[in-house]
């Protein structure tokens, strides 16, 4: 029985670091456990949930819970070293402790894509609550139908997750499009040059049968949403997370109230429809 | 529900009672100028003649910074104390108005949708609230024009109308049988039925029904910038209103151990929703005063079944610039 009436929502799990990845300047990967055995085997989560991790002492931060929900005993965040929090957490080692509160907010509905072609589209800093959704997916290949992921940064440098872009571009099953803003391009740069709108409205891309599934700053959503229905996307099959500013991540702080919805606990996951009826807020 | 009545010679024990009974009666207690909620000793200390507290009942259930947890540091590990409900006091709610009581169901709606906030809800259950009827108004109450009214029975364990010689206690609720049931001997059926007459008459100024419809379709008017041009955003407003319950996370560490804590917040501040990136989906005060008002009479009532305002008139009060929430709701009201 759950006994969540008396569970303070507030307290953190205490994780312990395990692995840090650094990704891209700046940009850090943490692999956290749970200290407390009794906290594992009760946890699970669904891709595109959110969480509060914190360094105790300096505060709370919102990501994305960026491992995939398949795999078990574990979770990941991937965050660039921003403010007081962020640069708190980048000083974390290997063996530290930290807290972690979560999963919260709603996830991608991936059991209703079974079947469907997925188009995976992220910019900068985005591809982290998008790596959940991708590992997610080819985790449990079979059920999907073709995958395509564009993935763009300002600069050659900026890509996140370089060894595991490496292995989507290697992968049959995996069509893998990169690009890098003009002017963030190195010699010896194979991708593309352009920004992502631009990348993906001249990309081969069916939107027969396809959830388009975007996630990256406020611009650059502004601009994909456009180009995914002239490609022929009904509102309905693109979806987005949206981050903004939160702090309990459970309906009560007010914080990331958008019109009637709270990103909080209505999100972080959208469609396209959704997005059209709020006020603009966010 | 049960009508009694008790003679004004019979409260005070029947208050000593109440006061034995917990650990503590909170009620507004007068100094100089200002009248506040506070913890008293005496059934003498009581304030009776004012209008309106400046600040709200809420930080009862809600203070205004509040321990989440406490941590210890050892080397690389943290110890966690967690909140103990053991801890929060029995407690009774003297003397507030009807529209602080009614402040209860936004408030109860916002800390139990999905999760539940087990410190507001402990303090909740171990708080009884006897409110009194209002017999005086200023032109800064509205209670009228948002559901309530003066003599308004709800979120009340009890509500006392004074009469001349003593007072009429409506009892909603158990906990308030049981606070009754202290000097049951004290109380007596009361029949006449002529509560309204010990009522202040405050005027209705608008439909709310027709607001709120009106006001969902108003996020893009002019409105809200004619409006605001003079706020300064000092969130004073939403320090003293009963229903706001925005609050920030704050760590306060103290070498190797801390605390966090959560503090009141409000939506008037330009921090309160900007990013770490730069980017302030509210960075304009006519778009935070739109939130002030959008959220209390469009988006509260859409989600919890309940408004985001009781009329109680002290943000109108402690605004240092006049800025009059009656006068403002009033010509929404009018606009074509
Ligand atoms: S908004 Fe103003 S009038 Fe309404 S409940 Fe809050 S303080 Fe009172
Ligand atoms: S009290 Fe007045 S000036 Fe201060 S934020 Fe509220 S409306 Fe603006
Ligand atoms: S983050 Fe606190 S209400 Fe959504």
């Amino acid at each position: 029985m759950c006994n969540c009436k008396d569970k303070n929502i507030y307290l953190p799990y205490m994780m312990q670091v395990e692995k840090v990845t650094v990704e891209a300047p700046g940009v850090k990967t943490l692999r956290l456990k749970f200290k407390n055995e009794e906290d594992e085997k009760s946890f699970s989560f669904r891709a595109g949930q959110f969480a509060e991790y914190s360094a105790i002492g300096d505060g709370e931060c919102t990501f994305c819970i960026a491992s995939p929900s398949t795999r078990k005993g574990y979770v990941e965040c991937t965050f660039r070293q921003a403010g007081r929090v962020t640069s708190s957490l980048s000083k974390l080692e290997e063996g530290d402790t930290m807290g972690f509160r979560g999963p919260f907010g709603n996830y991608f509905p991936m059991e209703e894509w079974k079947g469907k072609n997925l188009l995976f589209i992220a910019g900068g800093i985005a591809l982290p609550p998008m790596r959940s959704v991708i590992w997610t997916a080819l985790d449990e290949r079979e059920k999907y139908g073709d995958v395509t992921i564009v993935y763009g940064a300002k600069t050659v440098a900026d890509l996140v997750y370089k060894n595991e872009l490496k292995e989507w571009e290697d992968r049959e099953d995996v069509t893998l499009i990169t690009t890098v803003d003009p002017g963030g391009e190195t010699p010896e740069w194979k991708g593309k040059v352009g920004f992502v709108p631009t990348v993906v409205g001249e990309s081969p891309i069916n939107a027969e049968n396809t959830i388009a599934i975007v996630c990256g700053p406020p611009v650059m959503i502004k601009f994909t949403f456009p180009v995914l229905e002239k490609l022929g996307f009904a509102k309905e099959n693109i979806y987005t997370t949206l981050e903004n500013r939160m702090k309990c991540g459970v309906g009560k702080c007010g914080r990331c109230n958008v019109g009637k919805m709270y990103v909080c606990k209505d999100g972080p996951v959208f469609t396209a429809v959704d997005l059209a009826e709020l006020p603009d807020d966010f | 529900m049960d009508t009694l009545y008790i003679k004004k010679s019979d409260i005070p024990s029947w208050w000593n009672a109440i006061k034995a009974a917990h650990d503590h009666v909170v009620a507004p207690v007068r100094k100089d100028k200002v009248v506040e909620f506070a913890r008293v000793e005496s059934y003498e200390q009581v304030a009776t003649d004012y209008i309106q507290t400046t600040r709200s009942a809420k930080e009862v259930l809600f203070p205004r910074t509040e321990r989440l947890f406490s941590y210890k540091k050892n080397g690389r590990d943290i110890e966690v104390q967690d909140f103990d409900p053991e801890s929060v006091p029995s407690q009774v709610l003297w003397h507030v108005r009807p529209c602080d009581a009614a402040s209860l169901f936004p408030l109860d709606a916002v800390f139990n949708w999905d999760y539940k906030d087990v410190m507001y809800n402990t303090r909740r259950e171990r708080t009884a609230i006897v409110a009194t009827s209002c017999a005086t108004a200023d032109e800064y109450c509205f209670c009228t024009s948002v559901g309530g009214g003066a003599g308004d029975t709800r979120g009340s364990d009890i509500l006392l109308t004074y009469t001349a010689d003593g007072a009429i206690a409506e009892v909603m609720t158990e906990k308030g049988k049981s606070l009754v049931a202290l000097s049951q001997n004290l109380f007596t059926e009361y029949t006449a039925g002529d509560k309204d007459k010990y009522v202040a008459d405050v005027p209705r100024v608008f439909d709310v029904e027709k607001l709120k419809e009106k006001m969902h379709g108003m996020f893009d008017s002019q409105v809200w910038k004619e409006q605001s041009e003079r706020c300064l955003g000092c969130g004073a407003c939403a320090y003293v209103c009963p229903t706001c319950s925005c609050f920030d996370i704050q760590e306060n560490p103290k070498g190797s151990c801390g605390e966090r804590l959560r503090c009141w917040d409000s939506c008037g501040f330009a921090q309160f929703t900007l990013h770490t990136s730069g980017h302030n989906p509210r960075s304009t005060q006519a778009s935070r005063w739109r939130q002030r008002l959008m959220h209390k009479f469009s988006y509260i009532p859409q989600r919890q079944d309940s408004l985001g305002c009781t009329g109680c008139g002290r943000c109108s009060r402690a605004c240092p610039v006049d800025m009059n929430i009656k006068e403002h709701l009033s010509s929404i009201d009018k606009i074509q």
